[in-house]
């Protein structure tokens, strides 16, 4: 339906919803991410529960008006605790044609569409791919659609402080900001600050987007187009203080955090790959914390240089992405051999080699896993939401310091760009990290003299002593060689090898002692557990929330750690007559649990670049359930 | 870092228990003789010091020095170098190389170290060969060498080193041999002084792979008539009586000459600190290889900001401006909100 002006009696009701999902789309030009991430601030000020999905191209500007270069931003908001950005957004801003063709197919019948009419014209029409408009072909007669002349509107606005039209028309996204910030009774003021501070050196821009902003939003109220807004109420949250983060912003001041924790200066090495680039980013602004951050000449070297860090007696960090994490595998061993703290953080992406640089995928657990030459355990820990990212980086430089060792970090694109509210933690209650150097030598020699010996391991943790250069009397040298036990000497003594094997393999699989077992979001009877990891939590925790909303048990496990697994997971897994693993790869995490534990853990997987809908994993649970609901 | 007394040390303290397990005959132990010779009289402190290294027979000279060191992955040394002089200034960081661990696979690494000034003395040890698998040419090997890989004569056009170096806006650039204990001594204790990346080339004979690589110019009776010692502020001249000295051309180029046809004053005079690379790299392509007459000492040695200390500087600077960072600030960076 077409809705026209009438000018008639106009009455706006004025409704409430318990949530909505909004998703604006424009040509990679348009400042969509912008746009969304603005909507998503004042709506977090406001109170909402909220959750986004940040989706662009690699390419940072492909051809204007085509479907390769559209840029969307979904966001739900909503009353009440929500887990994900939404499956199928109630409301399109589309921009120009691209985004309406690009996205039409998310959008269920009913729903609203917000489309910038100034953008239809035969050309762009043509760029699409649209042989008709469908705005007048009659095509989108199953959706509300509103025809708002953004880019006039806002030239003509804009007119008048002076903005040259051409200027003028890339502060439209601000008109669509102010119509929808309208249409959901979003606060203004928020918007208008952010726009005045960010603009500060560019009058003429905050002018611009001020008007535009205010253009869109005094547009809604007065033009008789929209027969309703909508409110959607504060969510109840627990008390505290909140604040909105992206993972990888999370994931970045977990690192400072866990340095600070750790009392040892932070030093990142790292080469910028989408979509990790922003912790290096975020790093680099942030010099008054004593991190040290380096662009490195390619992967290698970010990995090496880090390694060098820890050597000395730093929290070495570098951080990538698949391809990346493919090139720093030989550093990574060589760390495993050392034995040394080393954070290797990898935002996964869609693979193999370039792949999907902008979309999020979990195929790199069994690189993680296994992707070394030699028997070379590595730790891993996966962030299960935005937020989680802070606590996550924390528990990998914990591990990593602990027992000398290298941890692999998983995040994704989804995460990594993904925003939530966050309940700020007390840093003062945050656990201390010891690194417990090596002071003195550990080892006398049969004519009564001491002397250090590297690979004298503490009977707990089977961790070696860190001992950075600058003690006198602890001179040691180590490398990738094979080393004797203890001593550290080079040795080709084949007992020796396999001792020193198990010794590493051991450690690694003893962290499995040191972390907490796997939750499980239970229920009494429940007939089947949906086991996943990392960025699928939400979808997975909506998912379940819906089978069981259909009277049917359902138990969720998430895990956080992912090698060793927490040590009761056996036992869990064997607790329920079926297991339905969940992952965004071809089935890695449950290849793994079937080869660990012996259980006929079934998989269900998606690699689309996009995460799973809730709807996707409730139709999944359920078929693997079977019988009647 | 202390400020007491650096305690007085021999060559004995700098060698460490391990038995050396070069090839006997090797370039290399003079080379080790002779840095553990010269360290006790740097006034450095075991402790302070670290030796890096990739992989390669050079690469296990850590294994060798009573001090801290690493023995890396092939070509990396320069990359790990660099994260740990940059977060400990403290430490004088030595990375030993060879030919195909900085000029192959570690190219990359050399390149950016040399180009950031990070402050670290890289002692290149070129064999023209690749010893430790046993006899296959490297990038600093003569065209048309043969080898177990190369049958019918390698086809690549090597690298010189020091050009490369130069190229790499390397600060300080270096050339000596391993039949010249005192040579070896006075370069490395330059590189070692140097602030910023120091680069040495060290030709070193593999007696096993590659025998005789530099006989012409580094044979003892050799020497005088084939290497041409630059000395900083000293017209370039050689031969046993300096008969012999290089000029430059009005077009630029460098000329060997006699100095009896030119006269004295004609001669180049040397000046390693010269904004301008341009006259240190002539200077590194006087000679084609090492059978020509060939320029060995300090090419190159001119100030320049050192990476690390850069970058404390701009740490330093961020605390004093915003004081020392905050945590709970930090988290507090963007809008926050509070449920009651």
């Amino acid at each position: 339906m077409t809705t026209t002006q009438e000018p008639s009696q106009h009455h706006v009701e004025h409704r409430q919803l318990d949530r909505v999902v909004i998703r604006f789309a424009g040509d990679s030009g348009d400042g969509m991410q912008l746009t969304g991430d603005r909507f998503t601030a004042s709506s977090a000020l406001f109170g909402n529960d909220l959750a986004t999905f940040p989706d662009f191209p690699a390419e940072i500007r492909a051809p204007a008006g085509t479907l390769a270069g559209v840029s969307a931003f979904q966001v739900q908001i909503s009353d009440h605790d929500i887990l994900t950005p939404g499956d199928a957004p109630n409301v399109l801003v589309a921009m120009n044609p691209a985004a309406l063709r690009a996205n039409l197919g998310v959008m269920e019948v009913g729903s609203t569409l917000v489309v910038n009419v100034d953008a239809f014209d035969e050309r762009s029409l043509h760029k699409a791919g649209y042989v008709e408009n469908p705005l007048t072909d009659g095509s989108l007669s199953a959706f509300t659609v509103y025809e708002v002349p953004m880019t006039s509107l806002t030239q003509e606005v804009c007119k008048e402080a002076g903005v040259k039209p051409r200027d003028a028309e890339r502060s439209k996204n601000f008109f669509a900001l102010g119509l929808l910030s309208w249409l959901y009774n979003r606060p203004v003021e928020p918007t208008v600050d952010w726009i005045a501070a960010r603009f500060t050196d560019r009058p003429l821009v905050a002018e611009a987007n001020t008007r535009a902003f205010r253009a869109g939003y005094h547009f809604g109220e007065t033009v008789e187009l929209f027969e309703s807004t909508y409110e959607v109420r504060p969510a109840h949250f627990e008390p505290g203080e909140y604040t909105q983060v992206t993972g990888n912003q999370a994931l970045a001041w977990g690192l400072i955090a866990a340095a600070r924790l750790a009392g040892l200066p932070l030093f990142l090495g790292s080469y910028p790959i989408t979509p990790a680039s922003d912790i290096l980013h975020e790093l680099s602004r942030r010099k008054e914390f004593g991190v040290r951050t380096f662009q490195a000449e390619d992967e290698i070297a970010g990995v090496g240089s880090a390694l060098g860090a820890a050597f000395g007696g730093a929290l070495g960090v570098t951080t990538t992405s698949g391809p990346g994490l493919d090139l720093k595998s030989e550093t990574v061993g060589l760390a495993v051999n050392l034995e040394l703290p080393l954070v290797v953080v990898d935002i996964q992406r869609g693979g193999p080699s370039t792949g999907l640089p902008t979309k999020a995928e979990q195929a790199d657990l069994l690189h993680a896993m296994y992707g070394r030459h030699g028997e070379a355990p590595v730790p891993i820990v996966a962030a299960k939401t935005p937020a989680h990212c802070f606590e996550a980086a924390i528990e990998a430089a914990r591990l990593a310091v602990t027992y000398r060792t290298p941890v692999i970090l998983l995040s994704d694109g989804y995460l990594a760009n993904g925003a939530e509210p966050w309940r700020l933690p007390d840093v003062d209650a945050l656990e201390r990290i010891d690194p417990g150097f090596a002071t003195e030598p550990n080892h006398t020699t049969a004519d009564g003299t001491t002397e250090f010996w590297p690979y004298v391991r503490d009977e707990a943790t089977l961790a070696r002593p860190w001992a950075p250069p600058g003690v006198p009397g602890l001179e040691h040298r180590i490398g990738g060689l094979e080393k004797a036990d203890g001593s550290g000497n080079v040795s080709y003594d084949p007992v020796n090898h396999e001792r020193m094997v198990h010794l590493r393999n051991d450690k690694i699989a003893g962290i499995a002692d040191a972390i907490p077992p796997v939750e499980v979001d239970d229920e009494e009877g429940a007939e089947l557990l949906v086991l996943a990891w990392g960025s699928t939590f939400g979808a997975v925790a909506a998912g379940v929330r819906r089978v069981r909303a259909r009277g049917r048990r359902v138990a969720h496990a998430h895990l956080v750690h992912l090698n060793p697994f927490p040590k009761n997971l056996g036992e869990v897994l064997r607790r329920y007559p079926r297991v339905l693993v969940p992952e965004m790869n071809l089935g890695q995490l449950s290849r793994l649990v079937r080869a660990e534990f012996l259980v006929d853990a079934a998989s269900v997987t998606k690699v689309q670049g996009v995460p799973f809908r809730a709807a996707e994993i409730e139709a999944a649970v359920l078929s693997h359930l079977g019988g009647a609901e | 870092m202390t400020t007491t007394a650096v305690p007085p040390t021999t060559r004995k303290d700098w060698a460490s228990d391990q038995e050396v397990r070069w090839c006997p005959g090797c370039g290399d132990y003079s080379i080790l003789a002779a840095l553990q010779m010269l360290l006790p009289d740097l006034g450095v402190r075991r402790e302070n010091t670290v030796f890096l290294s990739g992989i390669g027979c050079a690469a296990r000279f850590p294994y060798y020095m009573n001090t801290y060191g690493l023995h890396s992955i092939h070509g990396r040394a320069p990359a790990i170098a660099t994260g740990l002089a940059t977060t400990r200034p403290d430490l004088d960081v030595w990375v030993v190389t060879g030919d195909g661990d900085a000029l192959s696979i570690g190219g990359n690494h050399l390149m950016h170290a040399l180009r950031r000034n990070v402050r670290m003395t890289i002692l290149m040890f070129n064999n023209q060969i690749y010893g430790l698998t046993k006899g296959q040419y490297s990038p600093t090997s003569e065209i048309a060498k043969v080898t177990k890989s190369t049958p019918f004569g390698s086809l690549d056009t090597p690298f010189n080193p020091v050009s490369l170096a130069l190229g790499a806006e390397a600060s300080f650039v270096a050339r000596t041999h391993d039949m010249d204990r005192q040579h070896m001594q006075e370069v490395f204790r330059r590189a070692h002084e140097h602030d910023g990346a120091a680069f040495v080339e060290v030709y070193q004979n593999c007696n096993v792979f590659n025998d005789g690589a530099f006989e012409k110019i580094t044979g003892r009776d050799a020497r005088a008539s084939m290497l041409i010692p630059l000395a900083h502020g000293q017209p370039i001249r050689f031969g046993s009586d300096g008969e012999r000295g290089v000029v430059q051309r009005s077009d630029g180029r460098l000329e060997i000459v006699d100095v009896t046809e030119v006269g004295e004053d004609a001669l180049l005079v040397h000046d390693e600190s010269r904004e301008d690379p341009g006259l240190a790299f002539a200077l590194s392509r006087l000679s084609r290889g090492p059978f020509e007459p060939t320029p060995v000492g300090v090419f190159r040695a001119v100030r320049r900001p050192e990476y690390g200390t850069e970058m404390a500087r701009q740490v330093a600077a961020a605390q004093e401006r915003k004081g020392l960072g905050d945590l709970k600030a930090l988290l507090r960076s963007g809008a926050t909100w509070t449920v009651e």
